[in-house]
């Protein structure tokens, strides 16, 4: 039976039929279906962690006692979690251990280009990478049983087009996979004085992992009837198959080890090769490290962005990419906005009026930075926005607000305030408390009172939480009541040492919201003085129309933000109005 | 070997994403190889979604190489030209004559009004449709993408029955009926 997967439902199908038992992650684009995905089959316990470090704690604790276990994460994801990224390979699993590691060129949803494969160098992990949903699902198995021949965690890496791209795949059945007795043995898992005996059986192991390499059929040589050579994988092969079909494919599945003697055999039948290579320049840094020279690679294929077939084309033939005559036309771009009374943009109103510093942090409010609020100036990382107010109160700055979402609080922002609680700095914390994970797609987390697998569960209390770890001055507050929210802020501000804001109303698209009974407001044209502080939140449901301000009935939810801010009282509930 | 390219665009919401899954799906079901792409931000609704399918013995790029494209199908007018340079010279656009205005975030620029008109006069073959109307005809506005591929069926090499067979896997039940009128209304766009 044929079926059309993305990669990410491919890798999920894979993992199933490998006989995983226990899944971890925490959402990010584009690893986040993969989870979601896992959760569905009844034989997986697949649950939301935290973030990314803990997930992967509970991998190892997982896979030690031998569950064949799943991690999930993005690029962005392995960072937080690379203290035991580095440390378990040590050791060495026991019952087989994948960690899923989703990278994002081009940024369609991150903040930064990372190409993950150095860190699993560094760590001295294997990694495999897929070329499409069919060799996702077929090679997710494939980890699980590198992982237990060479008891080590094993790298499979993705990337966005990998993961978002359908194709066909021909699911089986599962195979399960016995636990495996864990042994106790100390020598193993502690201490610098056993990890000194680790260090060289560890590199023993990726000596063994560089014999397999040679062997393994994943690295294929695709013999073509042009004299060119490429050497390529994953999402780049198919652009090189798209333009050069003609061509001689060295396609690697394994990224790391390398097989040197067999790279080194292809090299030698071509005057120069090709590595076609998205980010950045890792197999061709490998092959230069084996002495292989006569390639030519990111000289021709940028390590910027995303690579296309156009891209690909250019490099291997020299041919000219079309323009895109849209770019001419001068035409208007579309980018993603808030939705409409969004809850976010009663903060966001707030603080542009109040002129204050703003350090952000990761989610849909991230775009608080944008006009019309311009309110967000500083986005980092998940859990930044505490840590960085702190530190601008520490270089003078009186008035610094931090915004992070309840999801990313939870994920690593806890500690920041317990830092500042603890150095009792006078900053002010705004937890937008949304409800869900808004801007991966809404995921559970500890704060909503449900799991992944939809068993209900004890929801933080953040209030109390915030009051146990020492800060006296927390408040409550509705978003949508705009003078209350102003209130609290400026109350927060002049408070003398750490204060919080909890701003607390649930996501208009989660289900109860969208099913909620809603009257929308309307413009009285008459009452209207034109002097447009209704566009302050910037609401997508608020247009000019006939020269006034017109509310899009059918896009607005009621929040009621735009008749408060209208000096006139010239926007009423549509019964009224 | 040949490959069959379509690129369908659309803003969020708009259904983009289901339109080219139905499509893959028919595809399948039509005995061809399948890759279908697509390409969106952060999960925020309102931003601009396009996705390729492409289909044939067999696909190996999950993108079309701009200039490759043989139907362009827009769910709005604006994406048709912000997409149209993937077309190929001559090749088929299939428009929603709907508009949807963007979220400006401080710009001014005005909304080009006259986007059919300058894809007709760069050559390309322009097929409007007010697909939105005929959706909110049978029943929901949101059926806009349906009635798109309605009209794009006309030109592909996909039977009817795969079509229907296609919207039966695919669509809930409750939404089945609506759906498939909302095809037959595209269906019969080129028809006459």
């Amino acid at each position: 039976m044929k079926r059309l997967m993305s990669g990410n439902e491919a890798i999920a199908q894979g993992a199933w039929e490998a006989g995983v038992l226990f899944a971890a992650g925490y959402p990010g684009t584009p690893s986040t279906e993969v989870l979601e995905r896992l959760a569905g089959y009844d034989e997986i316990d697949a649950h939301w962690s935290t973030n990314e470090k803990v997930a992967f704690d509970e991998g190892i604790g997982a896979a030690l006692g031998g569950a064949r276990t799943m991690v999930t994460m993005k690029h962005v994801g392995l960072n937080v979690a690379a203290d035991p990224f580095m440390v378990f390979p040590y050791a060495g699993t026991n019952a087989g251990f994948v960690v899923l590691v989703a990278d994002d060129p081009g940024m369609y949803s991150s903040q930064n280009e990372q190409d993950s494969r150095y860190f699993a160098k560094i760590a001295k992990v294997p990694i495999l990478e897929p070329a499409d949903a069919a060799e996702a699902h077929d090679m997710t198995k494939t980890a699980f049983e590198l992982s237990e021949r060479f008891e080590t965690p094993v790298m499979f890496r993705t990337t966005t087009r990998l993961a978002h791209t359908r194709g066909i795949v021909k699911p089986g059945e599962r195979v399960e996979a016995p636990r495996k007795e864990f042994s106790r043995k100390a020598s193993q898992y502690a201490i610098p004085v056993y990890a000194r005996f680790r260090r060289p059986e560890l590199e023993a192991k990726l000596d063994k992992l560089r014999e397999f390499a040679e062997e393994f059929e994943g690295n294929v040589i695709e013999e073509g009837s042009a004299d060119v050579g490429i050497v390529s994988h994953g999402i780049p092969y198919q652009y090189v198959k798209e333009v050069m079909p003609e061509a001689s494919v060295f396609k690697l599945g394994m990224i790391y080890p390398l097989p040197q003697e067999k790279l080194r055999e292809f090299c030698a039948r071509f005057d120069t090769v090709f590595v076609v290579e998205e980010s950045e320049g890792f197999i061709e840094g490998e092959m230069a490290g084996f002495g292989i020279t006569n390639v030519i690679g990111k000289e021709r294929f940028t390590n910027i962005g995303e690579l296309s077939a156009d891209l690909v084309a250019a490099g291997l033939k020299g041919e000219a990419v079309p323009a895109d005559f849209a770019q001419d036309l001068n035409i208007l771009p579309r980018p993603p906005v808030l939705c409409a009374g969004c809850a976010h943009r009663g903060v966001f109103s707030t603080l542009k009026k109040l002129g204050v510093l703003v350090t952000g942090d990761i989610g849909c409010y991230t775009l608080g930075c944008l006009p019309p609020f311009d309110a967000m100036h500083t986005t980092f990382c998940m859990g930044a926005s505490i840590g960085n107010a702190s530190g601008f109160n520490r270089a003078g700055e009186e008035n610094v607000v931090a915004v992070i979402g309840d999801s990313t609080f939870l994920h690593s922002g806890l500690s920041s305030l317990v830092s500042a609680a603890y150095n009792q700095v006078p900053t002010t914390t705004i937890l937008l408390d949304n409800g869900t994970t808004g801007m991966t797609g809404h995921q559970e987390h500890p704060g909503t009172g449900h799991t992944l697998k939809g068993a209900t569960a004890p929801a933080v209390d953040y209030e109390t939480l915030i009051r146990a770890v020492g800060i006296e001055h927390v408040e409550v507050v509705d978003p949508w009541d705009l003078e209350t929210t102003e209130r609290a802020i400026k109350s927060g501000l002049a408070h003398d040492g750490p204060a919080v804001v909890i701003a607390q109303r649930h996501c208009n698209l989660l289900p109860e919201e969208k099913a909620r009974e809603k009257t929308a407001y309307a413009v009285v044209p008459e009452d209207c003085i034109l002097c447009e502080d209704c566009f302050m939140t910037g609401c997508p449901a608020l247009v000019w129309e006939d020269d006034h301000p017109f509310i899009r009935e059918w896009e607005c939810v009621g929040c009621s933000m735009c008749a408060q801010l209208c000096p006139v009282d010239a926007i009423a509930l549509t019964e009224e109005a | 070997m040949a490959v069959t390219n379509v690129l369908i665009a659309g803003v969020g919401g708009q259904g983009a994403v289901l339109a080219s899954e139905l499509l893959a799906l028919a595809a399948i079901a039509a005995g061809k190889d399948v890759k279908q792409g697509e390409f969106h931000g952060v999960a925020q609704r309102g931003g601009a979604v396009f996705s390729h399918v492409r289909f044939g013995d067999r696909v190996y790029s999950p993108m079309a190489k701009r200039g490759d494209v043989d139907f362009l199908l827009a769910l709005e007018k604006l994406e048709a030209l912000r997409y149209a340079h993937f077309v190929k010279p001559g090749g088929t656009i299939i428009i929603n004559d709907h508009k949807v205005e963007p979220i400006r975030v401080g710009d001014e620029r005005p909304y080009p009004d006259d986007a059919i008109e300058a894809l007709e006069n760069r050559g390309f073959n322009v097929v409007a449709v007010n697909a939105t109307e005929k959706a909110i005809q049978v029943g929901n506005h949101r059926a806009a993408n349906v009635v798109l591929l309605g009209v794009l069926a006309a030109s592909l090499d996909i039977p009817d029955e795969v079509w229907d067979e296609t919207l039966r896997m695919r669509i809930p039940e409750k939404l089945l009926s609506l759906n498939q009128q909302a095809f037959s209304a595209g269906r019969q766009v080129t028809d006459n």
